[in-house]
């Protein structure tokens, strides 16, 4: 029965995609997705060759006819989005609603489709990863994360591999709610500072939300011993159990900047303490 | 001027990087905080100044009044997001996918479609002295952040310094939060995932002809990469800070740098006349 792990964070830069990086080294039969589609990274530590590259055609951008348009001045009035100015539209403002489509007048504007980003199902060393990216400054981040979970629970299907391991979005809306929705688990990676447990809190609340269930792990966690210790209290009383604890160390850059998963980097401290991690993880996913 | 600090990647250090800023200009200056990263606000952590204002933000949904409806299908046929369906006779409202066009109310042509609000996060404000903060909240389990970060923006006031703490990425909540700004500071880190995500930013500032330098935190494990690749595109390096546990650990506490470093002041002090040198007077008379 295959399984499907997302890893999130609510804070950015706490190591999502270092942690996931070292799964698809450990993990034996798995696709992995990368659902950050508008800074995504992982490609940089697993080197895919790409096999597919779709064009990702998503949302409508407004477009006047100069020619058509009276300059009445309605769209303009109507746009809560502010998109329209000088009988001119806006496309980055534009959020494609088509209500200055529907009521123009002279019926001088055009929906155009756009073309908001690729997705991208390549080969890597560990196996298949699923990506995308989002075109700067475009909308539906969360239908592309969407495309980029099919595609690759279609090549776990196929395949009939185990896991499909998931690196999330930072925050907690459209595009981390679109990664989670479904998911067989969410392992929750923060980081002992007040900002790290203040987001974590939230992305529990947004997992709670949408009923996945939540494994917490501590990274850097020496950086302030007592707040980690804060967290374990935290998550104890919430019942959500603290996998592991990872130590500060510079190990994790340094790995980043050879381009090589730091499990693969170093047999270290670190290594180790992420070798207990997947272990936990995955006994988690069999239950 | 408005000020924004955005990153592409994730924990950079745009947060420290604008409040370190505020505080630093509050003794001479009006500043404006407004923490515009409404999925995860996370500046008042650091400037810890109460609140004494608290509003909720709204969008607009549909509200069918079933009496006057005639089951035509119009609403459904104009809503591009899906957020209204008619079935037989019966209208179905998903107002989680709506986003508060409001064409469908216009458009219904027996009027039987009014508005409601529905909450999907905060606005809150607090100010200290010089230093006024307004950040948004997201609602937990909610989608859109733009709304929330169009009402925090809605308190810029361009006489004041006015910095804009913004979500990383580079897709709609980092547009609106970044749009509007005289100048924008991008923070990263001497990373391959940093140059990355920088060259992202990047193209989104220059997507929205905003002018930007860059900050490198973190400096010391890591590679060059990145002041290559700003050397290459002519992007000004403003402010380097070292890769330093005693940083990094003033921030677990949640205590400004300026405070816990008092000699960083002087660095920020002179990142806002570097600043003030770079945006063209034309920039600022708009």
């Amino acid at each position: 029965m295959m399984k499907e792990i997302v890893v999130l964070s609510g804070k950015g830069g706490t190591g999502k995609t270092s942690i996931v990086a070292c799964f698809a080294s450990l993990a034996k039969s798995k696709v992995l997705a990368d659902c950050d589609v508008d800074a995504a990274d992982l490609h940089l530590l697993l080197k895919p060759r790409i096999k597919e590259d779709k064009e990702f055609w998503s949302g409508r951008v407004a477009s006047i006819d100069e020619g058509k348009c009276t300059e009445c001045g309605l769209c303009q009035e109507l746009c809560r989005f502010g998109a329209i100015k000088d009988f001119r539209v806006d496309p980055i403002s534009c959020e494609g609603c088509g209500f200055c489509y529907h009521i123009c007048p002279v019926d001088a504007i055009a929906m155009k489709d756009s073309m908001s980003g690729h997705s991208f199902i390549s080969e890597t060393k560990y196996g298949y990863l699923c990506h995308a990216r989002l075109g700067i400054a475009q909308e539906n981040s969360g239908k592309l994360v969407a495309l980029v979970r099919q595609n690759a629970k279609l090549i776990a299907e196929r395949r009939n591999l185990d896991y499909i391991i998931t690196d999330g979005p930072p925050g907690i809306g459209c595009p981390v709610i679109s990664s989670l929705s479904g998911a067989n688990l969410a392992l929750l990676v923060t980081e002992p500072t007040l900002s790290g447990i203040h987001d974590l809190e939230r992305v529990i609340g947004v997992c709670r939300h949408f009923g996945v269930p939540v494994l917490v792990c501590v990274n850097k966690y020496d950086l302030n011993e007592d707040n980690t210790d804060r967290i374990e209290r935290y998550c104890s009383e919430e019942g959500i159990e603290v996998a592991a604890r990872i130590s500060f160390d510079n190990v994790m850059t340094q790995a980043i900047v050879e381009g090589l998963p730091v499990v693969e980097y170093t047999n270290g401290k670190v290594t180790q303490q992420i070798k207990e991690l997947w272990q936990i993880v995955s006994t988690r996913l069999e239950k | 001027m408005i000020i924004s600090v955005a990153s592409g990647k994730g924990g950079t250090g745009k947060t420290l990087v604008a409040t370190s800023l505020a505080l630093s200009l509050k003794d001479n200056h009006k500043v404006q905080l407004l923490d515009c990263d409404v999925e995860e606000p996370n500046a008042n952590i650091l400037l810890r100044l109460p609140i004494k204002q608290s509003q909720p933000v709204y969008i607009p949904i549909p509200r069918v009044q079933e009496a006057k409806c005639t089951y035509c299908g119009k609403c459904a046929e104009v809503c591009a997001y899906n957020a209204i369906a008619v079935i037989k006779q019966k209208v179905l409202v998903f107002p989680e996918l709506c986003h508060g066009c409001g064409g469908c109310s216009y458009l219904c042509p027996e009027s039987a479609i009014t508005e409601e609000g529905r909450g999907v996060g905060i606005v809150e404000r607090g100010s200290s002295g010089n230093l006024e903060l307004i950040q948004g909240k997201l609602n937990v389990g909610e989608a859109m952040a733009p709304p929330v970060i169009r009402e925090v923006k809605r308190y810029t006031n361009p006489a004041n310094i006015v910095i804009i703490d913004v979500p990383p990425g580079t897709s709609c909540p980092v547009i609106e939060a970044v749009k509007g700004s005289d100048f924008c500071l991008l923070v990263t880190e001497p990373t391959p995932f940093g140059l990355n995500d920088l060259s992202l930013a990047v193209e989104v500032v220059s997507e929205l002809d905003i002018p930007c330098g860059v900050i490198i935190n973190r400096v010391g494990v890591g590679s060059k990469e990145v002041e290559q690749y700003c050397c290459r595109e002519r992007i000004p390096i403003l402010l380097t800070i070292p890769l330093d546990r005693e940083i990094a650990a003033l921030y677990s506490r949640g205590i400004p740098l300026i405070e816990g470093m008092p000699r960083w002041r002087e660095e920020f002090l002179r990142l806002f006349q570097d600043i003030k040198g770079m945006v063209p007077a034309s920039r600022l008379a708009k």
